[in-house]
């Protein structure tokens, strides 16, 4: 690609070391060559083949003096730095946020007296006031209406003290939703769906800015704390995303490969997952699974890697003060039987069903956001359903509290030092067993009261959430999920402890539960019921069992979370195929080509291929009869993305293909530099200029634009090969010719559309190209 | 401006860090045994702050509620867990949360509040700010940029290159707030 239109590439010197000064910064980048348009799918073949140019480059220069091997050798090491750099910062705001959420969730309860910016359970650490019944409460730290009034029960203070939560859980996300909205719109939703977009090939600027990136920061605390029912992990993978970006405009390895730059992108992603839920393996396999397109191998160790640095940088924050990454971690290790696989897979049938109930509710939801009125009022939706939500969630006390922590407390066994309400179980007082292993024990009153609480609060998550996911707030869905399932399945787990315990003759028990013996542990059925509901909704699979284990620290229990798991994915399979990020890609009609798809249908490549039979003829450029100004009314008169480029109008024989945005740069650049270039100069494409009169202007070489190697297929090429090709190159358009003669084009968008009209869904949705 | 915003973060990283490792003070490990009811004792919570190897019932339960030959008993039933935090991470990362948390909310008020409020009293200030709601098709995605730029650089000094910077900025987050917010065409 040597320079020779007055257009000079930077050298890798210049490259590296950022030429220009600070001020430099604050213009705006002149766009080169070689970029693209925002909402336009990247070409993989040429960034790919970029960098093995550059590499090569590289290397053919390191044998020429000790400086620039050196450089060689900092430019291999460039992507290691770029993982440690996205662990820490990843770490680092991931405890920023826990810590900010932590107190904020109990700022609208009550604040700590002694010192401001500690949370309930921090400002009461060092009391020693605290007793066996109340363990949390402590004189420092007072709700709201005993500051104000003095007064501490009554149902004055219980009505303060649900007006205060109320109003704190309005202003939080009053302010969430317009601060994503005066700063960086992009920063709501969940954002794994625009993720797998952009890790599959597509561009949208400004999704992985710095902007977005503190705004999503900030704003996440805000929305977790204001009681919604939304999560923070998938907002954590864009955060993580945000940091890969970032960091990749340090070193132009990165920053001017937009092949290259997904590969880091999709390791950060990994970096998300593994500080969201303290699992770093679970997090590569979720990069694996759900969000990555292409994925070289060599990218599973870096993020392994930046995985790793991530989780070490939360654990030395240490936001729980137990050296845990996660709040619900925990570690009993008694065993299961096998005819508790029974329940269990009734707990998998339950969260496939709950997951397809829930796509297809929040699916039309959002579809009616976005085509009704509804859509008009962000700001009004957000404080309606805050409100309605704090309204519903006060009275019961397991809504009451924050998601995270109800996950926490339904996941614990109850041992003999539990005073809540779910393990008030009858005691045997001469009972001197160690705390693991207490037997099965007839139920209290207590948990009875708190089976119809948690009845209620599972109906009111799963209705509420349906309309909380997809607002104009940052929002994730694992910890929703993850808590319908866990109530649910703590609510089974209970059922079948009482059942064991005081029909302990029946057939289905007597072989396996003996009177006395610790048979029936509710929270690993609380665990199996979350890990149902999340492969529900998501329906991942190997990363999901990876991810649940590696937040127990049990291998025990691998079977009945995989028998639960695979259940839940069978069921909503049979229901519908898409999990809730797809069906948002196919809400939004993003490009993207799914990789699980399978194409079955025998149509052919003229099928699809465009100009169809009543269209205008293909736009094409000639290779030396094209002036100026006829290109620049083919481009302003279509808005095709590139044009082929043949031999002649008569023989119709293929040369090439041209980028359209190629060209507008490079006829702008041609007009302001060179002169003689004028409206009427010949555009050629070949290596030497046409014979032309004298008296003609300048012509114009366009050859460095040239694609010389496009891709083409024959007119009889069956569309399962076509689309095959498509997902595997990751193309962007396909020539098709016959005898040599081109015949037409088939673009991405034209084989996502034929899918769609395949699968008789409308192939109008499909927006983008 | 990248790169220092780059710096900007990893400095944060560093100082988060280094903080919670040079603040351990006494207060921050503590011992907690909880001791569930017992015969006719009640069940309690003991707290003290001593180590590891400390953390155990016989030096953390104090004073024993029950005599010689039943303390192994009680002290079987009562869980010992030795705790640490970092008081000092804790305060450092909730005041840096509120004053970022602040001065963005102090930035969102000026912009739309008091700017078009000044906006209005000194009309004709330049015409690059009325440019600003205007946004020019696809055709020619930068055609606007390199006008208004071009028009400026008469004067090329620091402040100039702010203002230009900041109208790029807003030009960027209205195209984004229309394509969400309006059209509805991304993140629906």
């Amino acid at each position: 690609m040597a320079a020779a239109e007055g257009v000079s590439l930077p050298t890798p010197t210049e490259e590296m070391n950022g030429a220009g000064t600070l001020m430099d910064f604050l213009d705006e980048p002149f766009p080169d060559v070689g970029t693209y348009e925002d909402f336009h799918t990247i070409d993989w073949l040429r960034e790919k083949s970029r960098d093995t140019d550059r590499h090569r480059k590289i290397t053919s220069k390191s044998k020429e003096s000790i400086w620039e091997l050196i450089k060689s050798l900092l430019d291999a090491w460039s992507g290691w730095v770029v993982m440690l750099l996205i662990g820490l910062l990843s770490g680092t705001l991931a405890g920023v946020i826990d810590l900010a959420v932590d107190w904020m969730t109990d700022l609208k309860e009550g604040v700590c007296l002694s010192a401001f910016w500690y949370s309930h359970e921090q400002c009461c650490w060092t009391s020693n006031q605290t007793t066996f019944a109340d363990r949390d409460k402590c004189p420092q730290w007072q709700k709201w209406a005993e500051l104000m009034t003095g007064h501490a029960e009554g149902a004055g203070a219980y009505l303060l003290n649900y007006f205060l939560y109320i109003l704190w859980a309005l202003l939080f996300s009053f302010l969430a939703v317009s601060l994503v909205r005066v700063f960086a719109p992009y920063a709501c939703g969940s954002g794994i769906p625009e993720i797998k977009t952009i890790l599959s090939g597509f561009i949208i600027r400004g999704y992985l800015g710095k902007w977005t990136l503190l705004i999503k920061t900030v704003t996440l605390v805000l929305a977790v704390s204001s009681g919604l029912s939304l999560g923070k992990e998938g907002p954590l993978v864009h955060v993580a995303c945000c940091c890969g970006n970032l960091f990749c405009s340090l070193f132009s390895k990165y920053s001017k490969n937009e092949g290259k730059r997904r590969e880091v992108l999709s390791a950060a992603a990994a970096a998300g997952v593994s500080v969201a839920f303290g699992a770093p393996i679970g997090g590569v396999l979720f990069s694996l699974e759900e969000v990555s397109y292409y994925f070289p191998l060599k990218t599973l160790w870096r993020s392994f890697f930046a995985a790793l640095v991530a989780a070490f940088t939360l654990r030395s924050i240490n936001p729980f003060g137990n050296s845990r990454l996660v709040l619900f971690y925990v570690e009993y290790h008694t065993p299961w039987y096998m005819a508790e696989l029974v329940p269990f897979i009734l707990l998998g049938v339950f969260g496939g069903l709950w997951g397809t109930l829930f796509i297809r509710a929040n699916i039309a939801w959002c579809r009616r956001r976005k085509t009704t009125q509804l859509g008009k009022y962000p700001v009004l939706e957000v404080i309606i359903v805050t409100g309605i939500t704090a309204l519903l969630a006060y009275p019961n006390p397991y809504t009451r509290r924050s998601t995270s922590e109800l996950i926490s407390e339904l996941f614990n066994d109850c041992g003999a030092l539990e005073s809540s309400q779910l393990c008030d179980y009858y005691n045997n007082p001469n009972m001197s067993r160690p705390v693991d292993d207490i037997p099965d024990r007839p139920a209290g009153p207590g948990v009875y009261n708190a089976m119809w609480q948690l009845t209620l609060a599972l109906i009111f998550k799963i209705v509420i959430t349906i309309f909380t996911f997809g607002m104009k707030i940052p929002s994730g869905l694992f910890i929703p999920s993850m808590a319908v399932g866990a109530i649910a399945g703590r609510i089974v787990g209970i059922a079948v402890e009482q059942m064991a315990y005081h029909h302990h003759d029946w057939i289905i028990f007597k072989n396996w539960c003996r009177p006395g013996a610790d048979c029936v542990t509710p929270g690993l059925y609380a665990m199996v019921g979350a890990a149902a509901c999340l492969g529900g909704v998501t329906r991942m699979t190997v990363s999901l069992v990876v991810i649940m284990f590696e937040l127990t620290g049990g291998l025990e229990y691998i079977v009945p979370l995989m028998a639960a798991a695979v259940t839940s994915k069978w069921v909503a399979d049979a229901f519908g195929k898409e999990g809730i990020y797809e069906s948002h890609i196919q809400l939004n009609g993003y490009p993207y080509l799914d990789i699980r798809d399978e194409f079955t249908h025998r149509t052919l490549a003229t099928d699809v291929m465009r100009p169809r039979r009543n269209d205008p003829p293909l736009a094409v450029l000639t290779q030396d009869s094209t002036t100026v100004e006829d290109v620049e009314t083919l481009i302003k008169d279509t808005d095709y993305n590139g044009f082929p480029v043949v031999v002649s109008r008569e023989s119709e024989r293929l040369i090439g293909f041209v980028q359209r945005r190629d060209l507008t740069l490079a006829i702008k650049n041609a007009r302001q530099k060179q002169d003689g270039v004028v409206s009427s100069s010949v555009v050629y494409f070949t290596e030497d200029a046409p014979q032309l009169p004298a008296s003609n202007p300048q012509p114009l070489k366009l050859r460095r634009i040239l694609n010389l190697s496009p891709f083409t297929v024959t007119d009889h090429t069956p569309m399962e090969t076509v689309v095959d090709i498509f997902r595997k190159l990751g193309l962007r358009q396909c020539l098709v010719t016959r005898s040599g003669r081109l015949l037409g084009i088939i673009t991405k968008k034209d084989v996502l559309r034929h899918m769609a009209q395949m699968m008789n869904q409308d192939p109008e949705s499909i927006m983008f190209n | 401006m990248k790169f220092l915003f780059g710096v900007e973060a990893f400095c944060l990283a560093c100082f988060v860090l280094l903080s919670q490792v040079s603040a351990k003070n006494s207060e921050d490990i503590r011992c907690k045994c909880i001791c569930p009811p017992y015969r006719e004792v009640e069940g309690q919570i003991y707290k003290q702050n001593v180590s590891l190897k400390d953390c155990n019932c016989l030096h953390v339960v104090e004073p024993m509620p029950v005599d010689g030959k039943d303390v192994e008993a009680y002290c079987l039933r009562c869980e010992c867990k030795y705790e640490e935090r970092s008081s000092g991470t804790i305060k450092v990362t909730i005041i840096i949360y509120l004053s970022i948390l602040g001065l963005l909310l102090l930035y969102m008020v000026y912009l739309t509040l008091l700017e078009p409020m000044l906006k209005r009293r000194l009309f004709g200030h330049s015409q690059l700010i009325h440019s600003d709601d205007d946004v020019v098709g696809d055709q020619q995605p930068f055609a606007n940029a390199h006008n208004v730029l071009s028009r400026s650089h008469s004067r090329p000094n620091m402040l100039n290159k702010v203002e230009h910077a900041q109208q790029r900025w807003r030009r960027q987050v209205q195209e984004q707030r229309k394509s969400v917010f309006d059209r509805h065409v991304v993140l629906s």
